[in-house]
């Protein structure tokens, strides 16, 4: 078949640039990571070979397993809010005008404060001395302290994300709207659609590549969330929102357990990866198949 | 089904308008029959689509009046009027099946499942649709698509009219030829109103019984395909409808008839009953004019010569003036001394760009 082609290795040329680039950004630096967790060292730069030790230890531990717990729940609940509270804010956007450029800059807004600097305001908002929310909380009757009660902390942790992250998937959510073409809202209208049967039939459908990317994007976020919770709780209190990157830097720079931290992250990194490999190719299998399905009943 | 009038119809898009070119719409009357079949015909921006969106109940016009049986409706919203429309990109529900689709506007309006299933079977029976039922309609190409929305209005027993806003744009050339055909026999079918916009004379002419040509918010000039073709009331008519358009030479009204820059013309062309101060052209179809050495005609310069499948255009310079001949495919075109030869009966006269009705 390519009996007429000659192999040209000129092509490699190109694609080096990259090669380059992702090797010293991200190859290179994993690599030391693995080359960290299989190894042990008791100090003065001697190391010795342990094979897969670590990997053993990280996955029968049960500091591990509650971290991913925390963190699972939290991803869970963060999307559970905001993917829905994103697409409703988008729909009630005002499509033209100046309202509509005013709410897309305050909506922008969050997104555009450096992570520790939203970890600070929600500190400082939460507090029950001098913060507005924690004292108008306790105010009202309610007995509110995020660095006592782990409930509380755990509201506070979630309002926050759901503060700093709505706005992405409610931009992206309202860029998707704005792509569906008029005619499809003036046949509903012909046709005598309900505003639901709009929505069910008309934007959702044309949303789902859209929320497909909040989703994944969502979901590796907040899976890796380490900056804001740090600065509100730093964890705490006990261990209630210590989430797994939290309490990756714990093992690694607190206790300075360099193989165990190594072989965590490695697991932690596999398992983000793992997630979106499947939530994708579950998505982009299922349109593939209804191509196929398509070009088939041709 | 109803008789649809316009009465004094404006429209514009901006919120402050005064001059006329504001306008998208400028005072339009017009009366549509029920059961007629008619043509919206004219450039990009003339106004077409904006009369559509006013009937379908999509846009509220800025002043006048759209009745349906006498009835006013101008207030009323597209869900209330019972008309339906086909848009220039095909419209369907792209997660629903073709027959979920042509369900939807009447399980919208609480028809029973049973009888809508009835309905659909019926509909799609007449489409040819009947076999694509239980397929997605995401996977239907763009002319199966276009059947598809044309269903969905098709299957209302309570439909007024049909609207189409320039439904073959996106259909290829081929299907374009069947659709069309589908769309005569699905008018007589079904005997309802159907109005059909587009900025293509062919779709236009073969589609509908009247055609109305419309610019800068005007309706020009509204008759039958060979009205418009014989009698164009405007000379944009006469250029927009014709492939060539129509010939315009600036003449003059003689002792004894036309000249042309000082030649009288050896054709007669009665005088007009309006008397007219303004410069004046003659009008003739490339169809009617004819090339010979003789000089009988005017003297004219071949300027280039183009084959069409059926016919040979040439293009001379008469005085100044481009005009185009459309000869036979196997007439030998003599290499030089051309002259042009007038048909008279089928010259027209026009003073302002408006034909002067003669006094014949």
């Amino acid at each position: 078949m390519n009996a007429g082609k000659r192999y040209n290795a000129k092509a490699w040329w190109l694609v080096l640039p990259v090669v380059l680039v992702v090797a010293f950004n991200a190859v290179i630096p994993l690599m030391t990571v693995v080359n960290y967790s299989v190894q042990d060292t008791f100090g003065n730069n001697q190391f010795f070979w342990v094979g897969l030790e670590w990997f053993d230890e990280v996955l029968h531990s049960e500091r591990f397993a509650a971290a991913l717990g925390r963190q699972v729940l939290f991803t869970t609940l963060v999307l559970v809010i905001e993917i829905p509270l994103g697409l409703i804010i988008a729909l009630g956007l005002p499509t033209r005008g100046w309202r509509a450029s005013a709410y897309m800059m305050l909506l922008a807004l969050p997104l555009l404060i450096p992570w520790n600097v939203v970890g600070t305001i929600w500190q400082i908002f939460g507090r029950i001395d001098i913060g507005l929310a924690g004292a108008l909380i306790n105010a009202v009757g309610i007995d509110y302290n995020y660095t006592q009660n782990p409930f509380d902390a755990w509201v506070t942790v979630i309002a926050m994300d759901v503060w700093h992250w709505t706005s992405l998937v409610a931009l992206l959510c309202y860029a998707g709207l704005r792509s569906i073409p008029n005619a499809y809202y003036q046949a509903a209208e012909i046709d005598g659609a309900s505003r639901w049967a709009v929505f069910r039939f008309v934007q959702l459908p044309r949303l789902r590549q859209v929320l497909v990317i909040a989703f994944l994007l969502r979901f590796m976020d907040s899976f890796m969330i380490y900056t804001e919770p740090f600065v509100v709780t730093g964890g705490g209190p006990g261990n209630a929102t210590t989430f797994l990157s939290i309490d990756l830097v714990k093992l690694a720079i607190g206790q300075f357990d360099l193989g165990q931290a190594a072989a965590m992250s490695l697991v932690y990194f596999l398992i983000v990866l793992v997630v979106c490999w499947l939530f994708y190719t579950a998505t982009s299998l299922r349109e593939t198949h209804v191509e196929t399905r398509a070009e088939g009943g041709r | 089904m109803a008789q649809i009038d316009i009465r004094q119809l404006s429209h514009t898009y901006q919120d402050e308008a005064y001059a006329g070119d504001d306008f998208a719409l400028r005072e339009l009357d017009l009366s549509w029959q029920d059961g007629g079949a008619y043509a919206l015909l004219g450039p990009s921006g003339c106004g077409k689509s904006t009369l559509l969106r006013v009937i379908s109940g999509l846009l509220r016009p800025t002043s006048g009046q759209v009745l349906f049986d006498g009835q006013d409706v101008t207030h009323r919203t597209a869900r209330e009027r019972h008309v339906a429309e086909v848009f220039q990109f095909p419209v369907v529900y792209e997660t629903m099946s073709v027959f979920d689709n042509l369900a939807f506007p009447l399980l919208n309006r609480g028809m029973s499942k049973a009888a809508a299933a009835e309905r659909v079977a019926e509909v799609a029976e007449l489409l040819d649709l009947g076999g694509a039922l239980r397929r997605k309609s995401s996977s239907l190409d763009a002319a199966a698509r276009q059947l598809v929305s044309l269903g969905r209005g098709l299957v209302r027993t309570d439909v007024n009219a049909i609207l189409f806003d320039e439904p073959l744009t996106v259909v290829d050339p081929q299907d374009k030829w069947i659709l069309r055909t589908r769309l005569k026999q699905l008018h007589r079918t079904f005997g309802l109103t159907m109005v059909y916009v587009t900025h293509d004379q062919t779709e236009a002419l073969t589609f509908a019984e009247t055609v109305m040509v419309m610019r800068d918010g005007r309706i020009l000039q509204s008759g039958t395909p060979a009205e418009l073709f014989n009698r164009p009331a405007h000379k944009f008519v006469g250029q927009f409808v014709g492939s060539p358009g129509m010939n315009f030479i600036p003449c003059e009204s003689g002792d004894d008839g036309i000249e042309i820059h000082g030649q009288a013309l050896p054709l007669h062309i009665p005088r007009h009953r309006e008397t007219h101060a303004g410069p004046c052209e003659l009008g003739i179809r490339p169809e009617h004019l004819h090339l010979s050495r003789s000089t009988e005609g005017l003297a004219a310069k071949l300027l280039t010569v183009e084959e069409t499948s059926r016919r040979k255009l040439a293009y001379l310079d008469l005085a100044g003036t481009s005009i185009c001949v459309s000869l036979p495919q196997d007439e030998e075109i003599p290499a030089d001394g051309h002259h042009v030869m007038f048909d008279s009966q089928h010259a027209l006269i026009y003073s302002d760009e408006r034909l002067l009705e003669s006094a014949r």
